[in-house]
């Protein structure tokens, strides 16, 4: 008994699949729809944890605030503070817990004292752009040269270039504020290439112009420059050790015995699948590099929101510091989201088991 | 005299995403102490399952395993005393030991947890146990897996099977790992033991030859359920269901081969 | 029936194998640190834990001692590091800053690898909802950002003691290790010999702690000097910023002191030092992880070396063919 040959769609054989999938990039929507609900789950962990902690403090928190606004406070802000930390005994902690969701839904994060009494919400959104810009570029410029340098330096296994991973990885062990200070001192003080801080000169009007942009770009430099150069080392790193483990694979032999020049073996078959790990590890690093840009505006006194979270600890504003936290973990999901569709549409395994 | 009964057992896997996969569909034999039975089937045709319901690693969806007319336990004494008396020879030499620690290790272990013998006999337990494997103790216990060969960890395996005296033994393609010049001494190590000891075995492979050189009664398994059994020869030599026949025929057969030769440098005269 | 001659007379009649002495297998278990990375990690670790516990020997000063005759004075045989704008001698504070640094690091990342062994394990041993939902709790600490976390819970506190201070960072320690533990526990349940574990009656803690927990060892360690690593580095920013108290001393306070006197960019001897300490600690521990990172993966020792040696003979390591050697060449 045996099969009859011609009705058998040699493609077919030896897989459970009954319609070959060619070509079309399909959206693993079960994959992202995990992804997205395991956010949410995170979301809802930062803001109970936010919730929660004020109510850890020994003495009530509100009353110290009230001294340090000096009398500033409305009786109706007090309550809303109040009802912030939870020290308001009137009501059960469930109560306060649904009041603080609600308060976050209408986008009050309350009053910070620590900036003349506006609302927190309207002091972060004026920072929020600065960090934006020197976190994003520096990222992905970190991100790229890291990569790239990590995939040649894999390639050529033991050549010049390797010398090139110890000095990374110890300029990523220094301190990422340490760094910055020594380069304010070095490139700015002495020799005088960069400005030494803030976003741009003091006493100007913030405008589209070129004299502007050309301002922002000179301040953002040695920040961005110092993000970079910390951080590169565990791109170069990850990528390298990846490309050392993917070249070890039958399939990058057979694309050299095909022929293929070296250059598209390197980068269309190796670096292409060294990569992967990679952006799974960019959206875990995105915490690690929120906290050393945060230090370095600290440093360099960048109008972003490290520089709102340093004043306000040193004032002691907690409605301020919770509101930054809040934002922050948002902006870090909404980043891993991105990451993960990425790494959904340019790895086809997570594509395929959905089929 | 043991009697292990797997009586119509259909085990059900839940797969994420595409449904239900169908290991086993109502299977069914008998094993007995003195016997063995060879299991023969492809990659995928359910054989795995068996040996994971009956070291209870897997629980069947339908039907039960009873050892000696009682159902086995779920826990406790009952389930202790059900895996004193079955035991378990891996396919992986290489995976069923674990490197971190030595042969001795792996052969008192069974021997403390099933309180085989007096504290102060088990060195002398885990010599007597090694020797019946024809290795040598001495140059063997203080080792760790990964200096011996292919050869002597099965052989190691079989050890640690034996050492709780279990009255049936299921080897699960003990020697489809090895190398082929090794592989009858194996087998054969296992039909003595099996002689002397008076086990039950369960012969699970997919190379009908050496189910045939080992077994008095074979099980054929297709996709989850039994085609065909009977005694060996009788299933290998006059095969009644196709799925048995053309697995006879996959398999080369050197006499068959000769004859052909032979036939042929004749000058075709038969 | 021929007895098989492979299994007993091929196996060269050994001398009976060396003793189980305790020296014999404490080297055993340390061979990931053998190679010259580790070891020369682990030296430049052995000099800070000395520096540590010797501390009130070494440091010539009481680190807080002032002496306002002789402020912000350059390095010089009295003041081996120079002095602070109230004339603290800083080679003492760099030598007692170290017990700081070690102290709460080390006991930070006990505390979280503790918790990332026990949350790891068990959520790799387990199965169904329970693993899921204890790899979502790592999951979660994972992807919050860990410095502001702990900025807001530091500044809740007045003067937290060093415990808790170490708490904190544990806290947002703990997950990286638990999280690869869940991955390499859940890879080797699947492995024979934990099945044979189960089948042979073994009860779940031996399963754990005998059969499992010696193939993580390598991982563990791994984890550990990762999370020592980021536990420095978190606290000596967190003493930088100024969150936790100046009364802990530790190379972050240092810098804060520095920062806030104004030292930079004119009196280098300040606030060099101290960054030099932390890059330098750090750059111990990643050599030690290297080291391990070898032991596990062999490949990443040998591909260089194998790249130089292809190369001396004049053949490229990437090459597709395997290039045909003319007579005159020695053979390997």
């Amino acid at each position: 008994m045996t099969a009859d040959i011609s009705t058998i769609d040699p493609t077919l054989v030896g897989t459970t699949a009954t319609r070959a999938e060619r070509g079309r990039s399909r959206v693993p929507w079960r994959f992202l729809g995990g992804r997205v609900l395991f956010y949410a789950f995170t979301a809802w962990a930062a803001i109970t944890i936010n919730f929660f902690i004020p109510r850890l403090m020994k003495g009530d928190a509100v009353t110290a605030y009230m001294a340090q606004a000096r009398g500033q406070i409305q009786p109706e802000a007090e309550k809303a503070l109040r009802l912030m930390f939870g020290l308001d005994t009137s009501t059960s902690l469930w109560d306060q817990y649904l009041n603080y969701w609600g308060m976050l839904f209408r986008g009050d994060l309350g009053i910070s004292i620590s900036s003349g009494m506006a609302p927190v919400g309207d002091v972060i959104a004026s920072a929020l752009p600065w960090t934006l810009g020197l976190v994003g570029t520096a990222t992905v410029l970190s991100f790229l040269v890291g990569t790239v340098l990590g995939a040649v330096i894999g390639w050529r296994r033991g050549g010049r270039l390797d010398v090139l991973i110890p000095i990374t990885t110890f300029l990523g062990t220094v301190p990422y504020f340490w760094l910055g200070l020594i380069f304010i001192a070095v490139f700015s003080t002495l020799l005088g290439w960069f400005p030494a801080g803030h976003a741009y000169e003091l006493g100007v009007e913030p405008g589209w112009n070129i004299d502007f942009i050309s301002q922002v770009v000179s301040h953002a430099a040695l920040p961005a420059i110092t993000i970079v150069i910390a951080s590169i080392g565990g791109w170069v790193l990850g990528m390298r050790n990846m490309m050392l483990t993917v070249l070890d694979e039958d399939y990058i032999t057979v694309a050299q015995a095909k022929g293929l020049p070296d250059r598209r073996v390197l980068w269309r078959y190796a670096a292409r699948n060294a990569v992967l790990p990679q952006i799974q590890s960019f959206a875990l690093a995105l915490g690690f590099i929120v906290g050393g840009t945060l230090v370095m505006e600290m440093v360099f006194s960048y109008p972003g929101i490290g520089l709102l979270l340093l004043n306000a600890t040193n004032a002691k504003d907690y409605a301020l510091m919770q509101g930054i936290f809040l934002v922050l973990v948002l902006a870090v999901l909404i980043a891993n989201v991105l990451a993960d569709i990425a790494y959904a549409i340019l790895d086809p395994r997570v594509r395929e088991t959905e089929a | 005299m043991t009697t292990l009964e797997f009586s119509h057992v259909t085990k059900i896997y839940n797969v994420r995403g595409s449904g239900q996969l169908k290991a086993l569909d109502d299977v069914s034999f008998t094993l007995r102490s003195h016997q063995t039975i060879g299991l023969v089937g492809q990659s995928g045709s359910g054989k795995s399952t068996i040996a994971k319901i009956l070291t209870q690693l897997e629980v069947p969806t339908h039907g039960e395993v009873r050892l000696d007319g009682a159902p086995i336990p779920r826990r406790g004494a009952g389930l202790r005393s059900y895996r004193q008396k079955l035991r378990m020879v891996f396919q992986d030499p290489f995976a069923s030991l674990n490197p971190s620690h030595t042969i001795r290790h792996h052969i008192e272990r069974p021997l403390r947890l099933d309180h085989v013998v007096g504290r102060q006999d088990v060195d002398a337990e885990v010599r007597r146990l090694l020797e019946r494997v024809r290795l040598e103790p001495d140059a063997v216990m203080e080792r760790r897996p990964h200096e011996l060969s292919g050869g002597q960890r099965q052989r190691v395996a079989i050890a640690r099977a034996l050492a709780s005296r279990p009255a049936l033994l299921v080897a699960d393609e003990p020697v489809s790992m090895l190398d082929v010049s090794i592989r009858l001494g194996v087998l054969n190590l296992l039909a003595d033991l099996q002689r002397e000891e008076g086990l039950g075995v369960l012969y699970i492979t997919h190379d009908l030859a050496t189910a045939r050189h080992f077994s008095d009664e074979i099980i054929v398994l297709n996709q989850g359920r039994v085609v065909e059994r009977g005694p060996a020869d009788d299933v290998i030599l006059r095969p009644r269901d196709p799925y048995t026949r053309e697995l006879r025929a996959a398999s080369p057969d050197p006499e068959e081969f000769f004859r052909n030769r032979t036939t042929q440098t004749s000058g075709g005269a038969r | 029936m021929t007895t098989p001659a492979t299994a007993t007379l091929l196996m060269t009649p050994a001398p009976t194998p060396p003793r189980k002495t305790f020296l014999r297998q404490l080297r055993a278990s340390l061979a990931m640190f053998a190679n010259a990375k580790s070891a020369a990690g682990l030296i430049i670790l052995g000099i800070f834990i000395l520096v540590a516990i010797f501390a009130p020997l070494i440091a010539p000063y009481d680190p807080t001692a002032q002496n306002l005759t002789e402020t912000l004075e350059p390095p010089s045989w009295r003041h081996l590091l120079g002095t602070t704008h109230i004339g603290e001698d800083v080679f003492s504070q760099i030598v007692y800053g170290t017990r700081g640094v070690l102290v709460v690091g080390f006991l930070a990342t006990i505390m979280a690898t503790v918790v990332a062994i026990l949350v790891g394990v068990t959520a790799g041993y387990l199965r169904g909802w329970k693993s899921e939902s204890l790899s979502a709790l790592s999951n979660v600490f994972l992807v919050l950002p860990a410095l502001p976390l702990m900025i807001i819970i530091a500044s809740q506190f007045q003067d937290p003691p060093l415990v808790l201070i170490a708490a904190v960072l544990g806290l947002t320690g703990w997950a990286w290790g638990a999280r690869v533990l869940r991955a390499q526990t859940m890879s080797l349940r699947n492995r024979d010999f934990v099945q044979a574990a189960r089948a042979n009656g073994e009860p779940l803690y031996r399963i754990i702690l005998v059969e499992m927990l010696p193939n993580l060892m390598a991982i563990i360690a791994s984890s550990f000097v990762g999370t020592m690593t980021a536990a420095v580095l978190g606290l000596t920013t967190l003493a930088f910023i100024g969150v936790i108290p100046v009364s802990n001393l530790n190379w972050g306070t240092i810098l804060f002191w520095a920062q806030q006197n104004s030292a930079f960019p004119d009196y280098w001897w300040w606030y060099v030092p101290a960054g030099l300490c932390i890059a330098l600690l750090g750059v111990a521990l990643a050599l030690i992880n290297f080291g391990i990172d070898e032991y596990v993966n062999p490949r990443l020792r040998s591909a260089g070396e194998r790249a130089r040696a292809l190369r001396k003979k004049g053949m490229k390591a990437h090459s597709a063919v395997t290039a045909v050697r003319t007579g005159g060449e020695d053979t390997p």
